[in-house]
């Protein structure tokens, strides 16, 4: 049984689960299931600065920011104890790219060779995870929500707007990833 | 605390994203590269799963536990889903991370994933600050 846990978990066992939360949060309190939301609330509550997208009751929202609290809790948990003993099993058209493109780290799930405090400091490092972050944040609220909240509850609700969205994030991170990721690795 | 419940389904959450390894930089890089099935079938059956589920509710007119009518509001199409959508691909495919993954990598012990979080948070709050100029 730990085995089994241990080992990666296929797709059809993330995407059911995932699947299934969109109805539970609904059931539990109508509340409409998406992460980035998480964002907004902790500006409203730490820095509003009078700006009127921030005037709101963040404290009716708060159930959002126990969500994400809980996805750390859950990751560490995951990290801790139910580890999987071997290293991440990448495609090896994947990893043959990466290393053409200057990735030498494949033996965690993200590479130590920039997502790490000392590789913070560089020009690559600050471009991956600041300008990253920043795009992310910047980006989900300009379009009113992330994979979770439009590509899962705005398809599993059959809005079409939701659909554009989860479009538009593909063709942005394809984008980015045949574009512009090969100069930026070679930093 | 009524909270706490959500807390729980944030932990099982944490717990998927770890060990489908989806909070992993390179499971994207598959996905965006299209060289593994992975992503594409979590998300298509979750979407599946989602869609019965949530269709369930309507058409049984289920409530919520504690009785209320459940209401699934409309979204209300701008062109930001598109500018905003294509911004925040650029995002993903740098950080490796949607904003859920984001908390889950820095529970897995990569903290300068805070960083990343903490640019984030300043990005929402930039586009707050600029939200009446941009193009919606």
């Amino acid at each position: 049984m730990l085995e089994t846990l241990k080992a990666p978990w296929p797709w059809y066992v993330a995407g059911t689960l995932i699947g299934l939360t969109p109805a539970i949060l609904l059931l539990l309190g109508n509340k409409l299931f998406g992460l980035s939301s998480s964002l907004r609330h902790i500006c409203a509550a730490v820095v509003p600065a009078k700006i009127p997208f921030f005037q709101y009751n963040w404290k009716a929202e708060a159930w959002n920011l126990f969500l994400v609290a809980g996805i750390v809790i859950g990751a560490f948990i995951a990290n801790t104890f139910l580890s999987n003993p071997e290293t991440i099993r990448i495609a090896d058209t994947t990893v043959q790219e990466l290393q053409a493109e200057g990735i030498t780290d494949f033996n965690a799930l993200m590479p130590a060779d920039i997502f790490s405090w000392r590789g913070l400091f560089t020009l690559r490092g600050f471009i991956f995870i600041v300008v990253g972050g920043f795009l992310v944040g910047f980006g989900t609220r300009y379009a009113g929500g992330c994979t979770s909240g439009h590509g899962i509850t705005g398809l599993a609700t059959l809005q079409w707007p939701s659909l554009v969205a989860i479009i538009s994030f593909l063709i942005g991170g394809m984008a980015m990833t045949h574009l512009l990721l090969p100069y930026l690795l070679a930093l | 605390m009524k909270n706490l419940k959500y807390l729980l389904v944030g932990l099982v959450f944490g717990i998927v994203f770890v060990k489908a390894e989806m909070v992993s930089w390179f499971r994207m890089q598959e996905m965006f590269r299209f060289q593994s099935f992975f992503m594409y079938g979590v998300l298509f059956t979750a979407v599946f799963v989602g869609l019965v589920s949530v269709s369930l509710i309507r058409v049984l007119g289920l409530k919520t536990f504690a009785g209320e009518p459940i209401v699934i509001p409309k979204k209300q199409f701008n062109k930001g889903y598109v500018i905003g959508g294509i911004l925040f691909g650029f995002g993903w495919a740098l950080t490796g991370g949607c904003p859920g993954p984001l908390y889950a990598q820095i529970g897995t012990g990569f903290t300068v994933i805070t960083v990343s979080l903490l640019s984030a948070v300043v990005g929402t709050w930039v586009y707050g600050l600029l939200r009446a100029k941009l193009p919606h």
